[in-house]
């Protein structure tokens, strides 16, 4: 982030030679008036812009003071968008200049792809992607698009908010479920794609009993890899709330139970799996009626939050004392 | 009240090195990606802890927040940036909020002058049909407009207040809204959950919030929310912190916050913070980062605020449901630059994003308060104390507190 100080107006900074002309030296573009930025008497934060970067943008806001959309223009807004990417208003313009022209949508999706690559993190460069998409209505290339965007940045939010909104729009959901179990297999501490199953699962089969038992048995299969990850883990609690039968639901949690009981008593102790059972024994306690039962269940929880406030998990003390005392307000003494 | 006559916690509260490096992630012989860059991550963290530690035994009070050099780097750019900030030009209301929030936490005043030309600055990115752009000439975008009407109650004064044509920006904002009740950040542009954070926390300062301005914006929240109890920036996206503030701030200011699953939210935003390194991360199984001290830190002041009233829920009695602690010690041995200013996470370079929101994340631990409890302290020297952040708008309550009175004494402004 340093200053630079460039020479003259075809030398880039690293020295290299190229044919840029200042749009002020441009004959072809002397009908236009530049117009300096107005930050007023005394600007604040005020940032120290390159000579190209101040001709570039004086000639967009001429540009846009006379509404020109012209093909020229549609140039000046990719110089623009080099300058700054970021820079909302020459998108919302470009896009403006496109629809004037009825322009090749083929082009503008590669330039499009380009800007992206770039700038993989950037909120505008995929809202232009998604315009486009809106005005071809030409899904085909997205999922292979945001795919090779994941490649680079398993997680970014971006790619996966793009391809979210495509298979919503374009109802191509059948060969995602198959992309996220590469992707867990790859990398089983991938949140992103733990969330995308389950996104994918409630558009298209929803959570049946059978999808349930699929899918609970799929996070248990991932646990048992991997006992303190807890992606698989919220994705378990996440399908059990998701299942409204309560026939199914409370047979898995059963057999989830007593796999984490006998995992305990081996001595593990993964803050998830016991922050399970304790929600378990919660659930449970809604529905015991004698005091004597309520006790033991509540004496149960709290010696988990008493192990993971002062062993498991220091950090989440005050949490883990919060859930004990609550669980005790709610459900012990007095009746 | 402030505990000068204890300017350090007993030792026992602080966490000693022996115990955080028994804190190191647990790979379980299966490496991915995610468990690589987590150590990798731990591993300089633990080196600054070490350091720290051997320090302290010679040296009483520590550690200190750099408050002379961070706020000459705040003043600085307050006035002028490098080049390097032009990828920043569409945001400069941000860079004038970020600024301005810093030196407010940090105790420091503006002079008259600075008052008067940050708010025609701020003036100048106004637009005749309402709301702010991220610069002159730029249209208007709900982050800027968010990030102006911010810098502007902070300035406070009657000029300040007066730039803000509330009218123009409720008939702007109107247009943003889509029939879900959800908010397109500008016009043409994406729809995510800071829209409607943003939105909503001017409309409230402001006294422009009607309810057929955020009609059904309540139902869009709610669908925001995922498994994991923590909100994504549009329906079914995965749970980030920095959306989950936008998302559970934005229902606190429209009072339906028990409408989304509050056991849930707590459960998936006390297991944000790291057990090693003390600070939080954005998502489930990625790395700490220190402007998550605010956006993940600031849900449990709200939380409590909500669970406060709900006779079924045990609160401490003046502990957020985090360890502040924890959180002290990652962003003053972890995220302080030596030149001033803060940082992501060691390795990283300063800028006014982290600064603002690592302070921000400070005051929360220093200042704990509810409707009916209030308690102050802070870790490390006396003079790390800054001023206490309002959790919801994210200025000091005393600027919150001044500007809602000044525009609620003024009529609603219709749609």
């Amino acid at each position: 982030m340093g200053d630079e100080d460039y020479r003259s107006s075809s030398e880039e900074p690293n020295g290299e030679m190229t044919d840029w002309v200042f749009y002020r030296d441009r004959p072809e573009w002397r009908d236009v008036t530049p117009v300096p930025q107005d930050d007023g008497a005394n600007p604040v934060v005020r940032i120290a812009y390159s000579e190209r970067f101040t001709d570039v943008y004086d000639y967009f806001r001429g540009v846009m003071r006379t509404g020109e959309k012209s093909a020229r223009v549609l140039q000046l807004t990719e110089d623009a968008l080099e300058q700054n990417p970021a820079n909302y208003t020459v998108w919302y313009y470009r896009r403006e200049v496109l629809k004037a022209l009825d322009s090749d949508l083929k082009k503008e999706m590669k330039y499009c792809r380009d800007m992206i690559e770039d700038h993989p993190k950037n909120y505008q460069v995929w809202q232009h992607r998604r315009a486009l998409i809106e005005w071809t209505q030409d899904p085909t290339a997205e999922l292979r698009f945001t795919e090779m965007i994941l490649s680079g940045d398993q997680k970014n939010y971006h790619a996966w908010q793009h391809r979210q909104w495509v298979l919503a729009t374009f109802n191509l959901w059948d060969k995602e479920l198959a992309y996220i179990d590469d992707l867990i297999e790859v990398d089983i501490r991938n949140n992103s794609a733990w969330n995308q199953r389950f996104f994918v699962i409630s558009h298209s089969e929803g959570w049946t009993p059978e999808v349930v038992d699929r899918e609970v048995n799929f996070a248990l299969d991932k646990i048992k890899k991997v006992v303190k990850n807890e992606s698989s883990w919220n994705y378990l609690k996440g399908v059990l709330n998701a299942c409204d039968n309560e026939e199914k639901k409370g047979e898995l949690k059963l057999k989830i139970r007593s796999w984490c009981e006998e995992k305990y008593s081996q001595g593990e102790e993964s803050s998830y799996m016991l922050s399970f059972i304790i929600d378990v024994l919660q659930q449970d306690l809604e529905g015991i009626k004698s005091t004597e039962e309520k006790t033991k269940v509540l004496d149960r929880i709290e010696s988990l939050c008493v192990r993971l406030a002062t062993h498991c998990d220091t950090i989440r003390a005050n949490y883990w004392n919060f859930i004990k005392d609550s669980a005790k307000l709610r459900h012990g003494g007095g009746g | 009240m402030s505990s000068a006559d204890d300017p350090s916690p007993p030792l026992d509260k602080r966490r000693n090195f022996h115990s955080i490096s028994r804190q190191k992630f647990d790979e379980e012989g299966h490496p991915t990606n995610s468990s690589i860059e987590q150590i990798n991550v731990e591993d300089s963290c633990l080196r600054l802890f070490e350091i720290f530690e051997a320090h302290n035994e010679e040296i009483d009070n520590l550690p200190v927040l750099n408050r002379h050099r961070t706020v000459r780097f705040l003043s600085q750019g307050l006035e002028h940036l490098a080049g390097g900030y032009d990828c920043l030009d569409a945001s400069r209301p941000w860079l004038v909020y970020w600024i301005l929030h810093s030196l407010e936490l940090l105790g420091e005043t503006l002079t008259d002058q600075q008052k008067h030309d940050i708010t025609q600055f701020l003036a100048k990115c106004q637009n005749p049909d309402g709301g702010f752009g991220g610069g002159p000439e730029q249209i208007s975008h709900l982050a800027p407009t968010y990030a102006a009407v911010n810098s502007l109650a902070i300035i406070g004064t009657q000029e300040a207040y007066e730039v803000v044509n509330r009218k123009s920006l409720v008939s702007w904002m109107d247009k943003l809204r889509c029939p879900d009740g959800s908010f397109t950040m500008h016009e043409g542009g994406e729809i995510d959950i800071r829209g409607v954070y943003c939105a909503l926390s001017v409309a409230n300062m402001l006294n422009i919030y009607t309810s057929e301005l955020f009609h059904r914006t309540d139902e869009w929240l709610l669908r925001c929310q995922t498994y994991e109890g923590g909100f994504g920036g549009t329906p079914g996206m995965e749970a980030h912190g920095g959306y989950t503030f936008c998302g559970f701030a934005a229902l606190m200011l429209m009072g339906k916050e028990k409408l989304c699953d509050i056991d849930g939210l707590l459960s998936w935003a006390a297991n944000r913070q790291m057990k090693l390194e003390g600070g939080f991360q954005g998502r489930t199984n990625k790395l700490v980062d220190g402007c998550y001290s605010f956006w993940q830190g600031g849900l449990f002041p709200l939380l409590a605020v909500s669970l406060e009233q709900d006779s079924s829920y045990s609160l401490p009695p003046s502990d957020w449901l985090f360890s502040s602690q924890g959180l002290q010690e990652y962003l003053l041995i972890c995220c302080q630059d030596v030149r001033g200013g803060l940082i992501d996470k060691p390795g990283k370079n300063r800028d006014f994003y982290h600064t603002c929101y690592t302070l921000s994340g400070l005051s929360l631990c220093q200042h704990y308060r509810t409707r009916t409890r209030d308690k102050t302290e802070c870790f490390g020297d006396p003079s790390n104390l800054l001023v206490e952040t309002h959790p919801v708008y994210n200025v000091s309550i005393e600027a919150a507190n001044a500007a809602t009175k000044y525009f609620n004494s003024l009529p609603t402004v219709k749609l």
